[in-house]
C-alpha cells in the first residue's frame, strides 16, 4: 500500500507540473504580493480558484470558510492564509465511504459517461490493473455504436490477456450485457467490466438504453457488487456536475474516474464534484500508460495541488 | 439545447431590469454581477467575463441607458452586441485553394474532442458541394482509431488513405498527398491522434506534418464542455503549429458552452462548424451573431427557415398547395407533412429554436410526448389502405376497428384522429389560399393540420 502512495503522488505532482502553470505558482503570488487581507485579496484568491476549474459554488464555500477562519483566528498576514485555505479545500472535499471493495468480491463495474472522455481506455486500463491483482476478469463491450469501438477495447484486452465478449457494430448493448453476465457466470469471473457507448446525459433515449442496461445487470447478476463509475474529463468546465448528475438519474453511481489529468487544465473539478455531489473520485488518468492510472486521495491531491511534498 | 440555461438565468436578470423605469449606476452593477456569475458557471473564461463585463458596463453606464426609454432593453441590447463582437461578427468558411488545387486540411485537438467524427462529416459536407475529398489516417496511437476512420468514411462515401499504425504520420501524409495528386483528389482532410497541448514531442509531430505536406488549413477541434482551460489548449496550438479556424462539438449537449466565447476572443480565430449530434450530418455553419440570440433567448428564426429551406421538396410543396386549394387534402399528405417535420430535427429541436421558446419556457408542453403522439399517428395512417388514405369518408367502423388493430391503438385514437382531420379540412377550407413567398409556403405545408 505504501508503494502505491508514493506512486501516486510521485506521479500525480508529476503529471501536474507538466504545466508550470498551476494553481500553486498563482497562489503563491497571491500570499507573498498582498501586504494586508483586503476585499482585493479575496478576488484575487477567486479568480485563480475558478481559473482552476473549482466552479463558482465551491469557491464560494472555500472563501466563505477561509474568511470565518480568518475572523477567528485573528490573522493579518496573506501569507498565513495559506495553510488554511489548503484545510477549506479540504474540508470541502469530504466524502464518505471511497473504498474499493469490487476489488475484493465478485463484482460488475459498470462504466459509463458522455462521448470522449475515456471510457475504453478506462476499461482496459483498469483490466490490466486487476489482471496483474491476478484477477480473473472479463470486458463487456457495450459500445456497439461508435465505429470501431469494439476494435479499440479487444486490443486492450488483448493486452492485458483478458477475455472480451462483444456485439456487432449496431447490436443491442443490452444483449451484449446479458450475453456477459452469463459468460461471467460460467467462467466463475472476479470482476466483470462493462465499457458502454459514450452518450450525452440530455439525450433521453440514449440514457434510457443505459437504464436499460442497469436493469439488465440487476436481474441477471444480482449476487455480485456493483460499481458503477463514472467517467469525466478532466478538461470539462462546470458541465461535469451536470453530467455525474444526470448519469446518478439512472444509475447509482459510486464512483467517479477522472481522465486527461495530465493536461493543464488544473482539475478543480475534483473539488467541485467532491463539493457538491458527495460522490467519491476513485481514480484519475494522469497519462496514457496503463499504470497511470491511479487511486485517488482526496488529501493528497490538494497537497499536490499546493506543491506540498512530504514524503 | 446549447446555451439554455445562460439564457434562462440572463433572462431573470433582465426581468427585474425591464420592470424598472431608469436605471441607477447600482442597478447596473448588480445586474452585471449576475450575468458575470452566468457567465461563470458556463465556464466562460475568468479573464474574458471580465473584460466582458468591464466594457458592457462603460457603455451601460456611460451613456445609452441612463437617458434611455427603455433602460432593460437597451442593456440587453448592448450585451447582445457585445457578445456577438466577442464571438465574432461574420459567419467563415474554410478556405480553399484555387481552382482544382490541392488543399489540405490537417485536424488537430486534445483526445476526445471529436477529430475523427468531424474529419468524416466535413468529408461529407465538402463532397456535398462537389469537391473530391480524401482523408488520411495518420492517428496511429490510438487502438482502432483507422478503423474508425475507414468505417465512417465509408459511411460518407468518402476514400480513406491509410497504410496502417506502423509508418510515421509524416510519412503518411506525404504518401497521403502523392495518391491524393494521382488521382485529382482537391481535397485532403489530414486525421492526427488526439495530443496534450503541453506534449512537446507530439505538438513536433505536428508542426513536422504541416510542413511537409504543405498544410493550408490546419482546423483545431474543441470539446465545447471545456473548461477554463480552453483558452490554454487554443491558444498553445495557435502559437506552436498555427491554427486557421476551430470547429465546436458536442454543443448538443447542454453544456452551456462558454469556451466558444472565449476562444474567439483569446485566439482570434473563427469557429466555422458546430458539432450538433452523432450522426454524420450533424455538422453545422456557426452563425456569431445567432449564437448570441440564442444565448439571450430570442430565438433561432433564421436557422429553422433554412432548415426548412433545406428539407422541403420545392415540388412536392408546391403540390401540396395545389390539393389544398383544391381542397384534397388526404391522409397521404399528412403523412407527408409529418415527415417533412421530422427531417427538420424533430419537434422538440424546432421549438428551441421559436423565440421564447428555449430556456424551459413552455414546460406545459412536452415534446417527447408529442413526438410519441406523431410516432402513433403515423402508425394509424400507415396501417390504412391506400385508398382509405386517399378518400377518409371510407372509414366505417369495421375499417376503423381494423385500423386501430394494425397500429396496436385503440379504437378510440383512430376516432380521434379522422375527427382532428375532419376539422383540419374543414379549418382549410375556409382560408382564402395560400401562396406568397418562397419560404413560406413550405411551412405552411408543413404546419398546417399537425395536431398541436
Amino acid at each position: 500500500m505504501g508503494e502505491e502512495k508514493k506512486g501516486f503522488f510521485s506521479r500525480l505532482v508529476a503529471g501536474l507540473t507538466k504545466t508550470r502553470d498551476n494553481i500553486v505558482s498563482g497562489i503563491d503570488a497571491v500570499f507573498s504580493g498582498f501586504s494586508k487581507i483586503d476585499e482585493e485579496f479575496y478576488e484575487e484568491l477567486e479568480e485563480i480558484l475558478i481559473m482552476g476549474d473549482l466552479g463558482v459554488r465551491a469557491t464560494e464555500h472555500i472563501l466563505d470558510n477561509l474568511r470565518d477562519k480568518v475572523k477567528e483566528n485573528h490573522i493579518k498576514e496573506p501569507a498565513d492564509c495559506k495553510q488554511l485555505l489548503i484545510d477549506s479545500i479540504k474540508e470541502q472535499m469530504q466524502v464518505t465511504d471511497a473504498a474499493y471493495r469490487f476489488e475484493e468480491e465478485k463484482s460488475v463495474v459498470l462504466v459509463i459517461g458522455v462521448n470522449g472522455v475515456g471510457k475504453t481506455t478506462t476499461v482496459g486500463k483498469l483490466a490490466g490493473k486487476l489482471k496483474s491483482q491476478g484477477k480473473k476478469v472479463i470486458v463487456a463491450g457495450a459500445d456497439t455504436f461508435r465505429a470501431a469501438a469494439g476494435d479499440q477495447l479487444r486490443e486492450w484486452a488483448n493486452r492485458s490477456g483478458v477475455d472480451m465478449i462483444g456485439g456487432a457494430e449496431g447490436a443491442d448493448p443490452g444483449a451484449v450485457v446479458y450475453d456477459a453476465t452469463a459468460a461471467a457466470k460460467a467462467r466463475n469471473t472476479d470482476v466483470l467490466l462493462v465499457d458502454t457507448a459514450g452518450r450525452l446525459h440530455n439525450k433521453k433515449n440514449l440514457m434510457n438504453e443505459l437504464g436499460k442496461i442497469n436493469r439488465i445487470l440487476e436481474k441477471e447478476y444480482p449476487e455480485a457488487y456493483r460499481e458503477t463509475l463514472v467517467v469525466l474529463d478532466a478538461t470539462t468546465g462546470q458541465n461535469a456536475l451536470v453530467q455525474a448528475k444526470e448519469f446518478s438519474d439512472v444509475a447509482k453511481i459510486s464512483g467517479i474516474v477522472l481522465t486527461k489529468m495530465d493536461g493543464t487544465a488544473k482539475g478543480g473539478i475534483a473539488v467541485a464534484i467532491q463539493s457538491e455531489l458527495g460522490v467519491p473520485v476513485k481514480y484519475i488518468g494522469v497519462g496514457e500508460t496503463i499504470d497511470d492510472l491511479q487511486k485517488f486521495n482526496s488529501d493528497e491531491f490538494v497537497d499536490a495541488l499546493f506543491d506540498i511534498n512530504k514524503k | 439545447m446549447a446555451f439554455d440555461s445562460l439564457s434562462e438565468k440572463l433572462q431573470n436578470v433582465f426581468k427585474n431590469l425591464r420592470s424598472k423605469g431608469r436605471l441607477t449606476e447600482d442597478d447596473v452593477k448588480t445586474a452585471l454581477k449576475e450575468v458575470k456569475m452566468a457567465f461563470l458557471e458556463a465556464d466562460v473564461n475568468f479573464r474574458v467575463v471580465k473584460q466582458f463585463i468591464k466594457d458592457v458596463q462603460e457603455r451601460a453606464i456611460g451613456q445609452d441607458v441612463m437617458n434611455g426609454l427603455n433602460p432593460g432593453q437597451m442593456v440587453i441590447k448592448i450585451v447582445n452586441e457585445e457578445m456577438i463582437r466577442l464571438m465574432g461578427s461574420e459567419t467563415t468558411e474554410i478556405a480553399f485553394r484555387p481552382g482544382k488545387e490541392l488543399t489540405v486540411i490537417m485536424m488537430v485537438g486534445l483526445q476526445g474532442a471529436g477529430k475523427t467524427t468531424t474529419t468524416a462529416k466535413l468529408a461529407g459536407k465538402f463532397k456535398s458541394r462537389g469537391k473530391k475529398a480524401l482523408l488520411c489516417a495518420c492517428d496511429v496511437y490510438r487502438p482502432a482509431a483507422i478503423e474508425q476512420l475507414e468505417i465512417n468514411g465509408k459511411k460518407q462515401g468518402v476514400e480513406v488513405f491509410s497504410m496502417g499504425d506502423k509508418h510515421k504520420p509524416v510519412d503518411i501524409a506525404k504518401a497521403a498527398v502523392e495518391h491524393a495528386r494521382k488521382n485529382e483528389y482537391n481535397v485532403l482532410i489530414v486525421d492526427t491522434a488526439g495530443r496534450l497541448h503541453v506534449d512537446e514531442e507530439m505538438m513536433a509531430e505536428l508542426i513536422e506534418i504541416k510542413e511537409a505536406v504543405d498544410v493550408f488549413q490546419t482546423i483545431l477541434v474543441v470539446d465545447a464542455m471545456t473548461g477554463q482551460d480552453a483558452v490554454n489548449v487554443a491558444s498553445t496550438f495557435d502559437e506552436k503549429i498555427g491554427i486557421d479556424g476551430v470547429v465546436l462539438t458536442k454543443l448538443d449537449g447542454d453544456t452551456r458552452g462558454g469556451a466558444a466565447l472565449s476562444i474567439r476572443t483569446v485566439t482570434g480565430k473563427p469557429i466555422l462548424y458546430a458539432g450538433m449530434g452523432e450522426k454524420l450530418s450533424d455538422l453545422e455553419q456557426f452563425y456569431p451573431d445567432r449564437m448570441a440570440s440564442r444565448i439571450l433567448g430570442m430565438g433561432d428564426v433564421l436557422t429553422m427557415i433554412e432548415k426548412a429551406q433545406e428539407n422541403i421538396d420545392e415540388e412536392k410543396a408546391r403540390e401540396l398547395e395545389q390539393k389544398m386549394k383544391r381542397n384534397e387534402f388526404d391522409f397521404e399528405m399528412y403523412l407527408e407533412s409529418m415527415g417533412q417535420m421530422k427531417k427538420m430535427g424533430g419537434l422538440s429541436s424546432l421549438m428551441g429554436m421559436m423565440p421564447g421558446m428555449g430556456a424551459g419556457k413552455m414546460p406545459e408542453i412536452d415534446t417527447d410526448e408529442a413526438e410519441k403522439n406523431m410516432a402513433r399517428i403515423e402508425a394509424i395512417i400507415h396501417s390504412m389502405t391506400p385508398q382509405e388514405r386517399k378518400n377518409p369518408n371510407l372509414l366505417n367502423p369495421s375499417r376503423r376497428n381494423r385500423i386501430a388493430k394494425g397500429a396496436g391503438v385503440d379504437v378510440a385514437e383512430v376516432n380521434r384522429l379522422v375527427k382532428q382531420f375532419e376539422q383540419t379540412r374543414k379549418l382549410m377550407k375556409q382560408m382564402p389560399g395560400f401562396g406568397g413567398k418562397k419560404g413560406r409556403r413550405g411551412m405552411a405545408g408543413m404546419f398546417k393540420g399537425l395536431p398541436f
